[in-house]
């Protein structure tokens, strides 16, 4: 399946909720399918991103850590 | 020379930071307050207000009555900072030189951002909006409420919480409750931000037979159809909709263009420093800072700032720092309430709700007048208190 990411977004600094309120709000202007990668560093963004992918249905397809940026793809579905 | 120091705004942050300041500065410098209304009001005030258990009366004075006497009180609204020039320009003409200025503007409600939110939903953030409530909430005889955050940041971060467990427990005194359905809901997968409490709220909301909607990201209101759609996709239906409206910093400071997209001052998280600009300080709401936005924080602020400034005057080097502190009452209802103590490396261990925390917040409610903004409730006392509870 094409992974190509149509919409990266910056969340790093952010503290909870405002990755999931952020991400939220983007997701709604892709289209289905489309893939999305958010980097945060809150640590709490790795529970609360995955919560919000199961509870929406959206697919989590990555989440990931580097150099103390989490990174998380997405697909809308 | 006396050095000039203009603080804008008159709430917790300007108020104490101006009293710190003169009275350490004394003939060094000159302080000068400006706030556009001159009132000084106590907003943690505004839910007892909404619930009928305060008066408007109590909440607001007179900023004079409050600020030393040698400081200056400006009733004046500020239209642009020109922090290269060092001035500070007014709505009505004039303008202010400074040497240091201190921003304390907090934040404004921007309900006009979600569509449908003015007309079809209440709130209590604000004097207006919390007489509205109280209103409906005097006539309303049963059915389903929907209580709600409209947009991130907002101010006092637990009141959303606080006023779910305090409007059930008057449903039960009025006798409506069997007819009344209460739900929160939540842009997370649980009741509130930080999980700790998160695990204290939702038991009682649980017992008390309080709903939840997790991940519902209010997108718009719909005011004929009486239903409220979140981002999500989900929509649910209400006879009365209370919603924190969505906030953003004051317009004459993006106007200045001293902000960022959300209209909030980046400034330095321990020196809280504008980025750029040594002389210029953020405090409270206003800030970009990823914490609470509440008067406790401006409140713990206050004093980094004051301190720094007298020191940058004196030619001393400037040692204190803002830590991230923050204390937070969270009350529980039925008299009762829990603590949210935390700063930027320790998340808040809240206690189990209790009378003794309730008490504590109706007194502090009760003596805000007359200790926070004078500066009368030293660090010192608190650190000794927090010590004493450890101990027992």
């Amino acid at each position: 399946m094409n992974t190509t990411i149509a919409l990266t977004l910056d969340l790093k600094g952010l503290s909870c909720p405002l990755p999931i309120v952020k991400t939220s709000k983007a997701m709604k202007d892709l289209r289905s399918g489309e893939v999305l990668e958010a980097l945060a560093t809150d640590p709490g963004s790795v529970p609360d991103f995955d919560a919000w992918c199961r509870a929406t249905g959206n697919e989590l397809v990555e989440s990931s850590r580097e150099d103390g940026v989490f990174r998380f793809v997405i697909r809308k579905r | 020379m006396p050095a000039e120091v203009v603080i804008l705004g008159g709430g917790v942050g300007g108020t104490l930071t101006a009293n710190l300041l003169s009275k350490e500065l004394g003939r060094d410098g000159h302080v000068t307050v400006v706030d556009p209304t001159g009132m000084h009001v106590y907003q943690p005030g505004f839910l007892y207000l909404a619930l009928g258990q305060a008066h408007g009366r109590w909440l607001a004075r007179d900023e004079r009555t409050l600020l030393r006497k040698d400081v200056d009180l400006a009733v004046e609204a500020a239209e642009r900072v020109d922090p290269e020039q060092g001035i500070v320009h007014l709505a009505r003409g004039g303008s202010l030189p400074y040497d240091h200025l201190v921003i304390a503007t907090g934040a404004r409600l921007v309900p006009e951002e979600i569509p449908g939110l003015p007309e079809g939903s209440y709130d209590f953030y604000s004097m207006e909006g919390a007489h509205r409530l109280r209103e409906a909430l005097r006539t309303f005889d049963g059915g389903r409420i929907l209580v709600g955050i409209a947009g991130i940041p907002y101010k006092c971060p637990p009141a959303p919480v606080e006023f779910v467990f305090m409007l059930e427990e008057q449903l039960r005194h009025r006798g409506i409750r069997d007819r009344t359905e209460v739900t929160l809901l939540s842009p997370l997968n649980r009741a509130f931000t930080i999980e700790s409490a998160s695990k204290i709220v939702q038991p009682i909301m649980e017992r008390r037979g309080i709903g939840l909607s997790t991940f519902f990201n209010v997108e718009s209101v719909d005011p004929g159809a009486h239903a409220v759609t979140s981002l999500e996709g989900e929509k649910a239906e209400y006879d009365l909709l209370v919603l924190v409206p969505p906030h953003r910093g004051q317009r004459f400071l993006e106007d200045s263009g001293l902000t960022d997209a959300g209209g909030w001052l980046p400034v330095d998280r321990a020196t809280l420093q504008l980025q750029g600009h040594d002389n210029v300080f953020g405090i409270g709401d206003a800030t970009n800072l990823p914490i609470s936005k509440s008067g406790s924080t401006a409140h713990f602020e206050a004093p980094v700032v004051a301190s720094r400034i007298v020191s940058m005057i004196r030619g001393t080097a400037p040692k204190a720092n803002y830590g991230g502190r923050v204390m937070c009452f969270l009350e529980t209802g039925h008299h009762r309430a829990t603590a949210l103590r935390f700063d930027y490396e320790h998340p808040p261990t809240p206690p189990r709700p209790s009378v003794l925390w309730h008490s504590a917040k109706w007194m502090f409610n009760r003596l805000y007048w007359h200790t926070v903004p004078q500066g009368r409730i030293p660090e010192r006392t608190r650190e000794v208190r927090r010590e004493h509870e450890e101990e027992s």
